[in-house]
């Protein structure tokens, strides 16, 4: 984080060789397109960008070094945090985690309910990312129209967890309660209309000459630079590399599925753009499957001294009394080595390395954020090209710069 | 695994798999043959990588990285011990560009050097901080 007091905005040299006609521009951190408090200092000649260099680290709030110092359970509300947008995401890839370590089995609906809201947050996430990619670009409509139905899901947000946002539904060992009892049929009605919702987009923005021109061509990156890179996800899948983990490492029963996976050898904003729309109307056959197939049975593991009784058991048995304290208070003690658990979060791959020794609070906690890696291509895909492009090509990468700081 | 000990066994300290998860083992100056190596066989993307501070054991810190097969859907994962003091490392990023920020975070947070990485800065922290905040001789809250 350069530009802290008594250092200079930027260090990073001019590009040897360059012509004085070259200019250093600061772009952000407060700035409406970075989404967040990204900060960009770009080396420009004329109108095109020479060097992007993005300085990060404004959001850091140290949560894999706070994750050491709680019990296991407790890290499950910090997870939230990090990707604001998809908290369902890391809740699932951390919980899948610490269950690897215990070698926990879920029972087969918690299994499925969390298929279910998994694709649900990606939805959720992919309408903010329309919203505010198209905002960027000047189509100040489809915002509007985005945050309608993201609305909807915050509501079936709220009514399963209690919280729009920062939900800490999954838990270790499967989930916090029961959905409310209509809460199916109230998800079947959502996605019932949600298809339309998306053809409603496509036609602001698909046929849309400015939004057409200023995507198409824009921000190309290829398959051999995505995967050097470290690019994953929708940007990995638009540069021609057809890999989801979802289908190619499934869990939490994502085998079970029928779902395609779009992908697009193009590789520029544009490929980027149709990708997520396609993976929207396969995310709704998706809940529309778990809905249909819903197994019936318990929503957490058989597992006393990690799972949290029932308040109604809690209440009236002593053990379930004994077992509730001792969790709350001692937390459970997770067998010691190793994991690396990755899931398809709607930004691309996200993985927790969770590292044990044997006793109740995490040895070390480290997230692999897809939109850390994924930053790291912006320069590729900004040199050479026109100032306005960057912001396209952030709007493409749909990066949340919570999960990039942590 | 078999690639690894086909290029050099003697690199090879230890492998195990725990959990359904491979862990090899790699003497810490063999790092980045170790990774052309793991490309060569077929791993070609790199994840993640990420330290542990084993604090006060010795060696006291131990890389992590995570490199996955699009092709074989597999992962796979090199551990590299490193030794204080003044811990270094051969960087990766010739191999895989992409490891560029993730070294300069294991930089910023434990202080660990990767030799031959291009920018090796503080990325998450400011430019003047003092320390490696995820040492565990760090505390978690209060002043230093």
């Amino acid at each position: 984080m350069a530009g802290s007091a008594g250092t200079p905005i930027l260090e990073a040299p001019v590009a040897e060789g360059a012509s004085d006609q070259h200019m250093v521009l600061n772009m952000g951190p407060q700035h409406p397109s970075t989404h967040g408090v990204l900060r960009l200092v770009l080396e420009i000649d004329g109108e095109i960008v020479v060097r992007v260099y993005p300085e990060i680290g404004y959001l850091h709030t140290g949560i894999e070094k706070t994750c050491e110092a709680k019990f296991y359970q407790q890290v499950v509300p910090l997870t939230d945090r990090i990707d604001y947008l998809s908290p369902m995401a890391n809740n699932l890839c951390y919980c899948l985690a610490v269950e690897k370590l215990l070698e926990l089995e879920i029972p087969e609906k918690a299994q499925w309910i969390r298929v279910l809201l998994s694709e649900l947050t990606r939805l959720n996430s992919h309408l903010v990312w329309l919203g505010t990619h198209a905002m960027d670009i000047g189509a100040l409509t489809v915002f509007l129209y985005t945050f309608r139905e993201r609305e909807e899901i915050q509501r079936l947000f709220e009514a399963v967890s209690g919280q729009r946002m920062m939900t800490s539904y999954f838990r270790i060992g499967g989930l916090a309660m029961e959905p409310p009892l209509d809460y199916f049929d109230r998800i079947q009605a959502f996605i019932r209309t949600f298809p339309e919702k998306i053809d409603e987009y496509s036609n602001l923005l698909t046929g849309n000459p400015i939004f057409i021109n200023r995507l198409k061509g824009v921000g190309l990156l290829s398959a051999e630079d995505a995967i050097a890179l470290g690019v994953t996800g929708p940007p990995l899948r638009a540069s021609g590399v057809d890999f989801d983990l979802r289908r190619d490492l499934p869990y939490s029963s994502y085998e079970k599925f029928q779902f395609a996976v779009p992908t697009s050898t193009v590789g520029d904003t544009w490929a980027r753009y149709e990708v997520r729309l396609v993976e929207m109307r396969e995310s709704v056959k998706m809940i529309q499957q778990a809905l249909d197939g819903m197994p019936e049975g318990a929503i957490k593991a058989d597992a006393p001294k990690i799972v949290l009784p029932d308040r109604e058991k809690m209440k009236t048995q002593m053990e379930a009394l004994i077992h509730h304290f001792k969790i709350v208070t001692e937390g459970f003690a997770v067998p010691a080595g190793e994991v690396y658990q990755a899931i398809e979060s709607p930004r691309g791959q996200m993985g927790y390395y969770v590292v044990s020794d044997g006793t109740a609070k995490p040895y070390r906690v480290h997230m692999r954020n897809p939109s850390f890696a994924t930053l790291q291509a912006i320069e590729t895909m900004c040199k050479g090209r026109l100032l306005a492009d960057v912001v396209a090509v952030i709007g493409s990468i749909d990066i949340v710069l919570g999960e990039i700081d942590r | 695994m078999k690639a690894v000990v086909e290029w050099n066994a003697e690199a090879l300290l230890d492998a195990r798999l725990d959990r359904g998860e491979l862990t090899l083992t790699i003497a810490p100056d063999e790092i980045r043959a170790a990774c052309a190596a793991v490309k060569a066989a077929g791993y070609n993307f790199f994840e993640d990588l990420t330290a542990v501070d084993w604090f006060p054991a010795s060696p006291r810190f131990r890389l992590s990285y995570a490199l996955l097969s699009h092709r074989l859907k597999e992962r796979i994962r090199l551990s590299v011990p490193v030794e204080e003091p003044g811990p270094a490392v051969e960087s990766i990023t010739p191999v895989w560009p992409g490891a560029n920020y993730f070294e300069r975070e294991v930089f910023d947070l434990f202080g660990i050097r990767f030799e031959g990485h291009p920018n090796l800065r503080r990325i998450l922290m400011p430019d003047d901080w003092q320390g490696y905040p995820l040492r565990k001789d760090y505390p978690v809250e209060g002043y230093r």
